[in-house]
């Protein structure tokens, strides 16, 4: 057992904290209340190679491990949870799949731009009926010789707007049900496609989240990613390692939301002496600097196993589950100790609470995780 | 063209300071430890000097004089576009000493710059540069804000009483930096992180020598009263003020 990070672990953390300081707190809170995408942020972010860190570096990638990428996810999740958004989504599930299940000219054509951070990446699943029911597909892709055709709707896709390479899953043979599913790697300015308006979220406000439509939009064969029929296993198996990211962004939130809460204990001060100082104030903080730890050491032991080549579903899930769960309350109770300053904007922590919402809903909601766990448990 | 970057390994600005040892040292438990920051400026700005020179500058080194716990920084260094790193394996004991653990460890390298920070962050001693110019024997010019080479006129601003003086020199020559030499200090990238790896990190034995000075004991300088507010109405409660309790009049 070693709980040691590495030199170059510590590195990146402490980059993707010095990023966050410098790059993003600045303009985050007018960036939410404006719902502004983040693109000179972006484009920062891929300069420093955080666009696809966990990329070999034979594609253009940062070549780090997922530990360090978790790490660095929590750091820039604590300033900003829509940039850390529109680099998961862009790391753990578009280029993660890419990599791992795509042809070398896919790679070659796709990943690199992706990994370089140069294009953005999304992943379209969900559609209008068709959310945690994943099999449920009715998005078709036609299958036409050497080419598909697309027509249907995907909802709440994340980097809508600013992506230009789309992973689209969509049902090919009905009657297979969701063997006939099949994933393709779709360019956003292909004719056919349009968008929906920009969603008006709860949080994760600078993110920039529509539905996209297609009709009869024309996908060659070779952008199809694997055999034909692979399509829910690929969404399954990216989300997989997406809930890391997602994991490891809601671990950010409980965090940042902790390390404010502290330090509005040690300066406000309430009947005679700095609120820390009272048991109904130090109590919540230690329960949730508990909460923030045990989600810490969950999002870890998943990237460690991750990286080290073995299976890591299970425990995945858990991070994320758990990791979401605590960052909800984590980031409610650090409203509470803020008071009245906690419900205004100024003081962040109600940012942080609108924002932990989401990580309990997206890449999986948290009952989906119960099922993942629950299901892998029943099996052993 | 080489240049030499010193730098020192200090804790971070904002770390609680705590002695241990009948306040005999310093505690290190906990410490984050960062690139002293004017030496991660003087560092910047030779990154920019060598984009710019189109090949002119072919090298820049950074030296540490420090355990191996001092290797994460330098480890940075690297990462930041540092092209190699020495490491002289001592404790930094004092100025003198450590002065003269560069100066030893560099005298043969071929230097033509040497950039320090000004002072570092921890004991501020303003002596480490200036010294190992000496040692050298080398030209030395201090409080130095600006720093430009075009076409092999090195051109210096440096901060004097009531100006600034530009002045021109020539190789070899050690620069003392301040505030001004570079604007912010880099975030290494990933792949400066990767390539960090691969680079020489060498580790020297320190040469012969001893510290000039020995620390007796520490002490941590009185807490800053807090700040009294005078509503400006009242004069007279406030020289009452000054005469009685700050008992400056």
């Amino acid at each position: 057992m070693n709980f040691e990070f590495t030199e170059e672990q510590l590195m990146i953390r402490d980059a993707a904290r010095d990023f966050a300081q410098r790059e993003l707190l600045g303009d985050v809170i007018e960036r939410d209340a404006t719902a502004t995408f983040p693109t000179k942020h972006v484009e920062k972010l891929a300069e420093l190679g955080f666009m696809g860190m966990m990329v070999d570096p034979k594609y253009d990638g940062g070549g780090m491990d997922t530990v360090s990428y978790i790490l660095a996810m929590e750091e820039i999740s604590k300033i900003d949870a829509s940039v850390s958004v529109i680099m998961s989504v862009n790391n753990s599930l578009v280029c993660y799949g890419l990599q791992k299940f795509g042809t070398e000219a896919q790679k070659e054509k796709y990943l690199k731009p992706l990994a370089r951070g140069e294009k953005i990446g999304a992943y379209l699943l969900s559609e209008p009926e068709a959310g945690s029911d994943a099999t449920m597909q009715r998005t078709t892709a036609e299958d036409k010789g050497d080419h598909y055709i697309l027509n249907g709707t995907k909802n709440w896709i994340t980097s809508a707007n600013s992506a230009s390479t789309y992973l689209v899953i969509a049902q090919t043979h009905p009657e297979k049900r969701h063997h006939g599913i099949n994933a393709f790697i779709v360019e956003k300015d292909s004719p056919g496609i349009s968008l929906g308006p920009h969603e008006d979220k709860m949080g994760m406000r600078s993110s920039d989240t529509h539905s996209v439509m297609f009709t009869d939009v024309k996908v060659p064969k070779e952008n199809r990613i694997g055999e034909d029929g692979f399509g829910f296993k690929f969404a399954m198996k990216a989300l997989e390692a997406g809930r890391l990211g997602i994991a490891a962004q809601a671990l950010g939130l409980a965090s940042g939301a902790l390390e404010r809460a502290i330090q509005y204990s040690k300066e406000r001060k309430a009947f005679g002496t700095e609120i820390g100082n009272h048991q109904a104030i130090g109590f919540k903080l230690a329960d949730m600097a508990v909460k923030v730890e045990n989600a810490r050491n969950l999002c870890l032991k998943a990237a460690w196993l991750k990286d080290n080549g073995k299976p890591f579903t299970i425990e995945g899930s858990m991070a994320k589950l758990y990791a979401a769960d605590i960052a909800m309350e984590v980031t409610t109770e650090a409203v509470q100790i803020h008071g009245g300053y906690g419900y205004v904007r100024e003081y962040h922590v109600e940012r942080l609470m609108r924002e932990a919402k989401l990580t309990q809903i997206y890449e999986g909601t948290s009952e989906i995780q119960k099922i993942v766990i629950s299901r892998g448990l029943l099996r052993e | 063209m080489k240049i030499l970057v010193c730098i020192s390994n200090v804790p971070d600005t904002t770390t609680k300071i705590r002695f241990v040892d009948d306040n005999k040292a310093f505690d290190k438990t906990g410490v984050q430890w960062i690139i002293n920051p004017w030496d991660e400026l003087a560092l910047t700005r030779a990154l920019e000097l060598k984009e710019a020179s189109g090949g002119a500058i072919e090298n820049i080194s950074v030296i540490t004089v420090g355990t191996k716990d001092a290797e994460p920084v330098m480890r940075k260094a690297l990462a930041i576009g540092a092209d190699d790193a020495i490491r002289v394996d001592t404790e930094a004991k004092d100025a003198y000493y450590v002065a003269l653990q560069i100066a030893e460890a560099v005298k043969d390298g071929g230097f033509d710059m040497i950039l320090a920070g000004i002072d570092s962050s921890d004991y501020n001693g303003s002596s480490v540069g200036r010294m190992v110019a000496e040692f050298l024997e080398t030209a030395s010019v201090s409080s130095v804000s600006k720093i430009d080479i075009e076409g092999g006129n090195i051109s210096l601003k440096r901060e004097i009483d009531g100006g600034t003086e530009i002045l021109e020199t020539q190789l070899p020559f050690v620069a003392i930096v301040q505030k001004g030499i570079a604007l912010e200090p880099r975030i290494p990238n990933m792949r400066g992180i990767m390539m960090a790896r691969k680079k020489p990190l060498t580790v020297v034995a320190p040469a012969d020598g001893d510290a000039l000075t020995e620390f007796a004991a520490y002490e941590l300088p009185e807490a800053k009263a807090a700040c009294k507010m005078v509503d400006e109405e009242n004069v007279k409660e406030l020289v009452d003020l000054l005469h009685t309790e700050a008992k400056v009049i």
